[in-house]
């Protein structure tokens, strides 16, 4: 092993200085032109890069550092340690939003997939009028989260939508009050988000289904497999970069959930509906306390990196070997 | 001859504009009644020939406002004024942005005008850095006359009278209390109960200097109880209503009482009805005689160019005049924050509000409004709002919900 590892490194080594070299006589050989031609894309690339590097990343770690000081109503910079992370997880609200997540993320992400794979199956059996169901399927994607949580909201509050349409037709029993029940109101949060999500997770699974080859498919019919053994061996499982597509999309849209909830319950009733992010709103500008709301957003992004790098991590990997 | 003219005009233009200042003034009075007060207050910067340039920010009760402002401040280019009250007065005040006001102050006697406690919320370590507009009283009860005789119930003055008539009136198929059901909103009625049955020195121990072993108290448990009795009187559909919606209930007969602060008189106002006849307006029971205030006051902020200052020195002289006090406090439904006012062009409740907030500070039971930041810092008042809240909307015991209520202050320090 030691005698071979001096051989890797030239190889590697070598590579680079091969297409050091080669590159300067391409572009000399080309002119000025050619070194435009070379530096324009990342010229135009980096005036984005550069406002990314600073206002994603730069203001991540800006962020980071208050949490770790006792800014209140306007920054401040002297270091004071976790006493904010202490704070933050001693809050009973941070914990019921904290659970209010984990509730909200797990349905929302589950109903949307298994939906959105139903109705892209459904719609995959070479049926008429296709192009005009995948539209209404996919409309609600084009509202804003505002407009749907607003619009649900009229229909949920018992007294002016659902439960009194019910009421006004004669089925004066009938209740559906979630809405303003703070042990269910979270799940009406859940239906209006998996409403508006369920068609775009529709659309990303049709297209993979238009992917997959037929080949496979009539070679699995000629062998005598069912069409329930053809979905459940065949066709889902090719169908798992789709799945984890869609499951990052609808994951940083649980955990970003912010318009959705304001517009519906505005938190409410109380603070039954609160998540991370309409917490970190509230602390960080509502109540002066930055030092804090700082806290609890890199808490939330912990965890999305926790969800997100570990995913990554196995795709990557799964390039470079395969 | 001509070009001498224009030239000459162009040159007095000049000078006129260096004289006046521009004054960019950051509020949230949005809705009717409040934007047609700014215009008042627009006009008569108008007319000592300053350029008004508004910056509302609509929505959140001054919370989007906050967030602007913050921004604003921190880049360095902060607007001429902004409505600011309660403690927050002196935060802005410590970070060391603020005009001291000491020389209008002086020039307008604002120390023989001011009530006491007014003059001291408005100043950071003896100079004055807030200008008050106008005295809110939060612990009214709007009451429709019509629905409590159709239920044959009396008007209750203390909460086992306020039990029994509740009780006639959802027997006779009305709502017996309006309610908004947002954090805010079951904070205003929490600290009215707190003041109804534990006294001004009680209220102050609480809200004031956050005593925990008056948080965890026993009268404490009785306020919380006594809510959510309150609670079983209101109807379904509260959680997440508006509160101006609520007093509407009130106003067309569907409910009979709302419990808010005295903001809702515009829209009794603007629906056409007669203080005394069409409504009443009554203390919360049980603080008859107790003053819980909410003080609305610009500050100003710091400025470099001298016609800004000037101007800016206008504006607050321009609030403290007794014109200007009197339109603001009739279009918004308080009183003036100003003493030795012409009390005539108010109605019978304007005027009560005024008796009994005289009364209240000669025998020291006002008290510093908690659930609209008055009483304590936001972070405080946050942490008792999530507690009264939670307890509102939940099966908690009253016992835990005071104690929790302890817990919580003691953690947002």
């Amino acid at each position: 092993m030691p005698k071979s590892e001096p051989l890797k490194i030239d190889a590697v080594l070598d590579l680079p200085e091969g297409s050091a070299t080669q590159a300067p006589t391409t572009a000399v050989n080309r002119g000025w032109g050619g070194t435009l031609e070379a530096w324009l894309p990342k010229l135009v690339v980096a005036p984005s890069f550069i406002a990314s590097l600073v206002f994603v990343y730069g203001f991540i770690l800006w962020t980071a550092w208050l949490s770790f000081t006792k800014s209140k109503m306007l920054p401040r910079y002297e270091w004071a340690g976790f006493i904010q992370y202490q704070k933050l997880w001693a809050n009973e609200r941070w914990w019921i939003a904290c659970k209010n997540l984990l509730t909200f993320g797990s349905l929302f992400i589950l109903i949307c997939l298994v939906l959105g794979v139903l109705i892209a199956i459904l719609l995959d059996q070479r049926i008429r009028i296709e192009g005009a169901l995948r539209t209404i399927y996919l409309y609600p994607m084009a509202l804003s989260f505002i407009v749907t949580g607003t619009a649900w909201r009229w229909m949920l509050t018992p007294g002016l939508g659902l439960e009194k349409l019910m009421h006004s037709w004669g089925w004066t029993s009938f209740e559906f009050a979630w809405l303003v029940d703070p042990k269910m109101a979270i799940y009406t949060i859940v239906i209006a988000g998996a409403w508006q999500s369920t068609g775009f997770v529709m659309a990303l699974f049709l297209a993979g289904l238009r992917g997959i080859d037929d080949a496979i498919i009539k070679a699995a019919r000629v062998d005598g497999a069912g069409t329930w053994r053809i979905y459940t061996r065949i066709i889902i499982p090719s169908l798992r970069p789709v799945f984890f597509s869609a499951f990052m999309i609808l994951g940083h849209i649980a955990v970003k959930s912010f318009d959705l909830v304001m517009a519906l319950t505005g938190g409410g009733p109380g603070i039954s509906t609160d998540l991370p992010a309409t917490y970190m709103y509230t602390y960080a500008f509502a109540r002066s306390q930055i030092g804090l709301g700082s806290a609890s957003a890199v808490v939330m992004l912990g965890g999305v990196l926790g969800i997100v790098l570990p995913y990554l991590y196995s795709e990557l990997r799964s390039k470079n070997h395969g | 001859m001509k070009i001498r003219i224009a030239l000459l005009s162009a040159f007095l233009w000049l000078c006129s504009g260096l004289s006046a200042g521009e004054v960019e003034v950051l509020h949230w009075w949005t809705s009717g009644g409040e934007s047609k007060s700014v215009e008042v207050l627009k006009n008569l910067m108008e007319e000592q020939g300053h350029t008004w340039k508004d910056f509302s920010v609509a929505g959140g009760g001054g919370e989007s406002a906050m967030t602007v402002l913050k921004s604003r401040v921190f880049s360095g280019n902060p607007p001429v004024a902004a409505q600011i009250k309660g403690p927050s007065i002196q935060e802005w005040a410590e970070e060391g942005v603020l005009t001291n006001l000491d020389q209008v102050a002086a020039r307008g006697q604002w120390d023989s005008l001011l009530p006491e406690v007014i003059k001291h919320a408005m100043k950071y370590e003896g100079h004055y850095v807030g200008v008050p507009v106008n005295v809110h009283r939060v612990n009214w009860m709007w009451v429709n006359p019509a629905v409590f005789k159709k239920a044959g119930a009396e008007v209750p003055t203390t909460w086992e009278e306020f039990a029994v008539a509740a009780e006639k009136i959802k027997k006779a198929g009305f709502i017996p209390v309006a309610h908004g059901g947002k954090p805010w909103q079951e904070a205003t009625i929490f600290e009215s109960i707190v003041l109804g049955i534990g006294g001004p020195d009680f209220y102050r121990k609480a809200f004031v200097d956050l005593d925990q072993a008056t948080l965890k108290s026993a009268t404490m448990d009785r306020a919380f109880t006594i809510l959510k009795m309150i609670k079983g009187y209101t109807d379904k559909d509260a959680p997440g209503r508006d509160w101006n919606l609520a007093t509407s209930m009130v106003i067309n007969g569907k409910a009979a009482m709302q419990f808010m602060g005295d903001w809702a008189k515009a829209e009794f106002t603007n629906a056409g009805k007669t203080p005394g006849q069409d409504y009443l307006c009554l203390p919360i029971p049980e603080t008859q005689g107790k003053f819980i205030y909410n003080v609305d006051s610009f500050v100003m902020f710091k400025q470099t160019r001298k016609e800004v200052q000037a101007a800016q020195n206008d504006l607050a002289k321009i609030i403290m005049e007794p014109k200007f006090q009197e339109v603001f406090s009739l279009n918004k439904g308080s009183i003036p924050a100003r003493l030795n006012m012409d009390m005539g062009g108010f109605d019978i409740y304007g005027v009560a509000s005024m008796n009994d907030f005289l009364a209240g500070s000669q025998a020291n039971t006002l008290v510093p409004s908690m659930a609209h930041g008055m009483s304590t810092t936001p972070a405080a008042r946050g942490a008792v709002c999530d507690v009264v809240t939670n307890f509102y909307n939940s099966e908690m015991s009253a016992k835990d919900a005071s104690t929790s209520l302890a817990q919580e202050i003691q953690a947002a320090y």
